[in-house]
């Protein structure tokens, strides 16, 4: 069945609803990936500036949410939507939840360069954080990228990709603990480290479930809290 | 149902029915992981069985090859746009095609696994088994209690205490008695349109049918005796078994255990309405239930 048209239906008014609310997520979700982006580049360049805008524009990011799901709300009263149509808005109201939580990362990510900007920067310039979070902004662009296209294969790779960040987060929290165990200097600077690359891992989280969403929509099955193997019969069956 | 409580809607509308046929008997299954919300259709025991039905109008062909099995005690809704024989399959389970000179039937229509086409079937019996509710209330010009009554005069039950019991029984049955106790020889027609469509299903159940067969019953009525139909339909699938006919796939949605959709006289699909309203099987189901072109 093809699940990616939200148009066809009788009333043209419905179609431009339903279109509508698609791009306004998509626009949410590009806003929520520069916020992430721009988040990463003040935490590496110490970019007291950048971090500021940043945390200013989550502002904007909290307004779509309100009114994506005000949309939502009225689209349900007006139409009564069923199957595909109804799968597609809880979709999106669950999403944009994600979304908003992803920004609140990126206003964390934000406040923790500003700290950071002023103290000592490691011989590495924090190149462990850029990594990790360059690869959750991946997972990001592919979670909406699956949305957009409803494309069941795309959600699967990311959320295949989650199990190797959250991996990575781990061996770099363990190397943060070796820092400072070996200065209790650094203590109070590291743990601003660590409270940005748990940031950056539940973006990873936030993508995953995006895309779990993404294969509810398109394949009618609920794909949360199911193993590995179950999610990828589901994703990848015809219907 | 008067002492329950009435939420009013946004739109002044009330909300009569207290638990939706979507959560009904589900709240506990709920608690046991996420194995299985649904009713299996194939082992629920069977009211009606439909076995390769095809019915013509002269040379036009209604029905084709239809093939279901209808649920004992269980609401079944038939959905589909107009002239997709929904009505006609309706119907022909108590024979009311029979009075259509130019119909033609083949295939067979399992009652409790009894062909209703056999030739040994007496008709009356039959529509005793199987009441019909149509789109129109249509008492008849006589008081509330004669109505009512009007089925078991006709097998000659003459005791009135019987016939007080009964006609109590279905008034209650249909929630019709506490609005109408003190008028019971009342001429009918002085009931609201809600109220003798109510009138009318206690005059069905007041024979005692196995099943109840409803043609748009709540179309012509307002959303509140609406909800009072659709209250009262929850109520009797515990004695009935229910086959409705709708237009309104919100009602159907609302109401129904399970649902068919119909098509240019063919079954198209025939799953638990859960199903068939939030992951239908064809597409054509999910174009009809979501408004869009074919």
């Amino acid at each position: 069945m093809d699940n990616s048209r939200l148009g066809g239906h009788y009333l043209q008014k419905y179609d431009n609803e339903l279109e509508g609310v698609r791009n306004r997520v998509l626009a949410m979700g590009g806003l929520v990936e520069k916020q992430i982006g721009d988040a990463l580049t003040a935490f590496v360049d110490a970019d007291v500036k950048l971090a500021e805008a940043v945390m200013q524009a989550d502002l904007t990011v909290n307004g779509f949410e309100v009114s994506i799901d005000e949309e939502c709300s009225r689209i349900l009263a007006r139409h009564q939507p069923t199957a595909g149509d109804l799968r597609f808005l809880i979709a999106v109201i669950k999403t944009i939840t994600d979304l908003e939580r992803v920004g609140d990362k990126a206003d964390k990510i934000a406040k923790m360069a500003i700290r950071l900007a002023e103290s000592d920067r490691p011989k590495n310039n924090y190149s462990d954080v850029y990594g990790l979070g360059e690869r959750v902004l991946k997972m990001l662009h592919g979670a909406l990228d699956a949305f957009a296209r409803m494309d069941t294969e795309a959600a699967l790779a990311v959320v295949r990709e989650d199990d190797a960040v959250d991996n990575e987060y781990e061996a770099i929290m363990r190397q943060q603990m070796t820092f400072m165990m070996e200065d209790p200097r650094n203590i109070g600077r590291i743990m601003n480290v660590i409270w940005s690359l748990r940031a950056l891992e539940r973006v990873g989280d936030h993508a995953r479930n995006m895309c779990e969403y993404v294969i509810y929509l398109v394949k009618g099955k609920d794909v949360r809290h199911v193993s590995m193997e179950e999610m990828e019969r589901t994703a990848t069956q015809p219907r | 149902m008067t002492n329950q409580s009435e939420l009013l809607n946004m739109d002044g509308t009330t909300h009569m029915t207290s638990q939706t046929p979507m959560t009904h008997g589900m709240n506990a299954q709920l608690f046991e992981g996420r194995e299985r919300l649904r009713i299996d259709l194939d082992r629920e025991p069977i009211s009606i069985e439909v076995k390769d039905l095809d019915l013509y109008y002269g040379s036009s062909q209604a029905l084709k090859g239809v093939n279901m099995k209808i649920p004992s005690k269980r609401v079944t809704a038939f959905i589909g746009p107009s002239g997709c024989g929904k009505s006609t399959l309706l119907r022909c389970f108590n024979r009311m095609n029979d009075l259509v000179d130019s119909c033609r039937i083949e295939g067979q229509i399992l009652l409790d696994g009894k062909d209703i086409y056999d030739r040994s079937v007496d008709v009356a019996e039959l529509r005793r088994a199987v009441g019909m509710v149509f789109q129109k209330p249509n008492p008849f010009p006589k008081s509330i209690y004669e109505n009512v009554a009007y089925g078991l005069r006709l097998q000659g039950v003459k005791d009135r205490r019987i016939l007080d019991e009964v006609v109590e029984r279905s008034l209650r049955g249909a929630a019709l008695w506490d609005e109408v106790k003190d008028r019971l020889d009342q001429n009918a027609f002085g009931l609201s349109g809600g109220q003798q469509q109510r009138l009318v299903i206690a005059r069905a159940i007041a024979i005692e049918p196995e099943v109840i067969l409803l043609d748009e019953p709540a179309s012509a009525l307002d959303p509140i005796s609406t909800a009072k139909i659709e209250e009262l339909i929850d109520e009797l699938k515990q004695n009935y078994t229910i086959v409705i006919v709708t237009h309104n796939m919100q009602q159907a949605a609302r109401i129904s255990d399970f649902t068919a959709y119909m098509y240019l006289g063919e079954l198209i699909e025939f799953d638990e309405t859960l199903t068939i309203f939030t992951n239908p099987r064809e597409k054509a189901t999910e174009d009809y239930i979501t408004g869009r072109y074919g």
